[in-house]
């Protein structure tokens, strides 16, 4: 298994959807076949049409709010001693997260497909929030899927997407988690797909949302070069980038336009949910080694019994609460070109602390994983190694949380 | 060659000038006991019983299958359990066919060629794959045929003309036909007279190819459909065990009462 240079890797796939000839694919009902081959042709068409990337650009500069700035944390720095810590604060784009770029380019395709309906899973709430979002602003009707334990722990998130104008659905099955809100969503998509289009929330599902949704956030990576090349003049020598991994869109996005450099000159960090300190239970299947399955119509590193049911999850972050991840992620796994570990809550909880205690900044509970690594490794680095933490949700919808926990109110 | 079971029953059918009625249940609901004589008790009044293996994240099942899926796993239901049903079910069917039903997940876990030597020594006569469409299960459906086990490929109203003749050149002595935009056990969106229509165009390319409807049939829309060679109830057994067991009578008599009635409604 290896991965081609010069070559898009949302495009390194076999005919079947396939990277690396076992991650990924499209295991979906034969109902789902004919849209997802009518999306992956328009999406094909589309991503090469001058037109529609000005379109896109246009909607990212002036609607989402591109660049997002990057910052030193000159404090935090200082503090730990070590290597140059940075901040890629994608939580600046309009919304408050990264989920912006896929839900955008979603209901650009879906009113492209001349869809009026749009669907959509959620987990933190971000994904739901940016559809909701997106959904009004190009006209789309718009549900959103969300599990009732999210929906009681993401209330700020839960708010702004009925604010929006979009139906919120609340999912009762299972372990009421966002696992069971992209069941539901695909469900609703089974017995719809005529009227509606289907946003997957992340870098999961079919190949094709994968393909999309990687395609999206890309633009993360896009402006971190160009922010770069400002700042050092060219790629600095040692560079680490740093990003929590759920279904992985944002680390994706964060990481894409790197790809080709040699690993000892950026590296890739995926921080996965380790859960409870106490608890078994862990949103982190690359980490701990999981076997390949089949979840949401997808080969991935997944958590689940010998029998192949999906075993439930436990994070105190919603959206790194997935048993799954996706098929790039596996695929970066096994080729060596990122390396993937996992923090607990409560190292997640340490990580938030710190980083507000010297930093003007708010991550949320899924960057603060990322924060977590960063910190512990960053006073054994060399003062001349960057490294960069994409901050990619703001924390104002783990304020409930963050409450109960750290008696903090933000 | 000898004949398969499952096309013997189709024939049988034909003769009677009836459509073949198909059950589906799941295994190990409401226990794995029970499971075994809910089949035992609606056997006479069916041609084929379907038999669905329970999966923890269903993409493709609505409201009821889920809920008797989430019985039986909380039950403890496990891979192995449905052979062990299959054996006791032949050992006195011995000439029913039986399909069993489910998401590949849980037979990429199990190991396919091990799935299909357990389908073999238990005595399943079909597979039928959720989530693995054409063309995607043609390895897989040729292991099935290698060891004369029927690969039962789905066809949707969303299937092209062109996919539709693929499917059915590649297909065994069954297909599915999921007859409207739906997850299993949603109200019929379509008319009978339309589902029909649809069903005839695809009967047309093979016309002596076994072709059964499916989703959205229960006791009031069965009669409209009966001119198919086969029909698959589902859900709507599937809620009458969750009733039975939610009003604390016996799943076994009262289903037993619903594929009655629903037998009644196409002879």
């Amino acid at each position: 298994m290896k991965i081609k240079k010069k070559i898009p890797l949302i495009d390194q796939h076999d005919k079947y959807g396939f990277w690396g000839g076992k991650f990924g694919g499209s295991f979906i009902p034969e109902t789902l076949k004919k849209p997802v081959e009518d999306l992956e042709e328009l999406f094909n068409k589309l991503r090469y049409q001058k037109k529609f990337l000005n379109e896109r650009d246009f909607y990212f500069k002036n609607w989402v709010g591109s660049p997002t700035p990057l910052i030193k944390l000159g404090n935090l720095t200082k503090h730990l001693g070590g290597a140059q810590i940075w901040a890629k604060v994608v939580s600046e784009a309009n919304g408050g997260a990264h989920k912006i770029y896929n839900a955008t380019i979603h209901c650009l395709i879906a009113k492209k497909s001349k869809k009026k309906y749009i669907i959509g899973d959620t987990g933190a709430g971000y994904a739901g929030k940016m559809l909701s979002m997106a959904a009004k602003k190009f006209g789309l009707k718009c549900k959103i899927f969300m599990g009732a334990k999210d929906i009681v722990r993401q209330q700020p998130n839960v708010k702004a997407i009925k604010k929006n104008g979009a139906e919120v659905i609340p999912v009762y099955s299972g372990s009421q988690t966002l696992v069971d809100a992209v069941s539901e969503c695909m469900r609703f998509w089974v017995a719809n797909c005529d009227t509606t289009a289907m946003c997957v929330g992340s870098t999961v599902g079919p190949a094709i949302f994968v393909r999309i949704c990687g395609w999206s956030t890309s633009q993360i990576s896009r402006e971190l070069k160009v922010q770069l090349i400002e700042e050092f003049g060219s790629i600095p020598k040692k560079l680490k980038l740093y990003n929590c991994v759920g279904g992985g869109s944002s680390s994706f996005g964060f990481w894409n336009e790197f790809m080709d450099y040699d690993k000892k000159q950026v590296e890739f960090i995926g921080v996965e949910a380790g859960g409870p300190k106490k608890s078994k239970k862990h949103a982190a299947p690359l980490t701990y080694g999981s076997k390949i399955g089949i979840l949401h119509g997808a080969a991935q590193y997944v958590n689940q019994n010998s029998d192949g049911q999906i075993d439930e999850t436990e994070s105190i972050s919603a959206g790194l609460d997935y048993p799954g991840v996706s098929p790039l992620h596996c695929f970066l796994k096994n080729t060596k070109r990122a390396r993937y570990t996992a923090a607990s809550d409560e190292d997640a909880l340490e990580a938030y602390k710190l980083v507000t205690k010297y930093e003007n900044l708010n991550p949320s509970l899924e960057p603060s994983h990322a924060f977590a690594e960063a910190i512990k490794t960053a006073p054994k680095l060399s003062k001349d190694t960057i490294i960069i933490v994409n901050s990619c949700g703001d924390a104002k919808k783990d304020r409930d949380i963050i409450k109960k926990r750290l008696g903090k109110i933000i | 060659m000898t004949k398969s079971l499952i096309s013997l029953a189709f024939e049988k059918a034909k003769k009677e000038k009836r459509p073949a009625l198909l059950s589906y249940t799941v295994a190990g609901d409401t226990s794995f006991q029970k499971s075994v004589e809910i089949l035992i008790s609606i056997s006479k009044n069916v041609d084929i019983v379907e038999i669905g293996f329970p999966h923890s994240t269903p993409i493709a099942d609505g409201g009821q299958i889920q809920t008797s899926s989430h019985r039986s796993l909380k039950n403890g239901f496990k891979m192995n359990h449905i052979f062990q049903i299959v054996k006791k079910y032949k050992k006195i069917e011995n000439s029913k066919p039986v399909i069993l039903m489910g998401y590949y997940n849980m037979i990429y876990q199990y190991n396919e060629n091990k799935f299909l030597k357990s389908c073999k020594n238990s005595g399943v006569d079909g597979v039928i794959v959720v989530d693995l469409p054409w063309p995607e299960n043609r390895k897989f459906a040729k292991k099935c045929k290698t060891k004369n086990i029927c690969f039962v490929q789905l066809l949707s109203p969303t299937t092209s003309n062109l996919r539709l003749r693929k499917i059915i050149k590649d297909s065994h002595e069954m297909c599915y036909y999921i007859s409207m935009l739906s997850t299993t056990g949603g109200k019929l969106k379509v008319s009978p007279n339309n589902i029909m229509k649809n069903y005839f165009k695809i009967k047309k390319i093979k016309i002596n190819k076994n072709l059964v409807n499916g989703f959205g049939i229960t006791t009031n829309t069965i009669s409209g459909l009966k001119r198919a060679d086969g029909l698959v109830c589902g859900s709507q057994i599937c809620k009458e065990i969750t009733n039975s067991f939610q009003k604390r009578q016996n799943p076994v008599t009262n289903v037993s009462k619903l594929v009655y009635n629903l037998k009644r409604k196409i002879i």
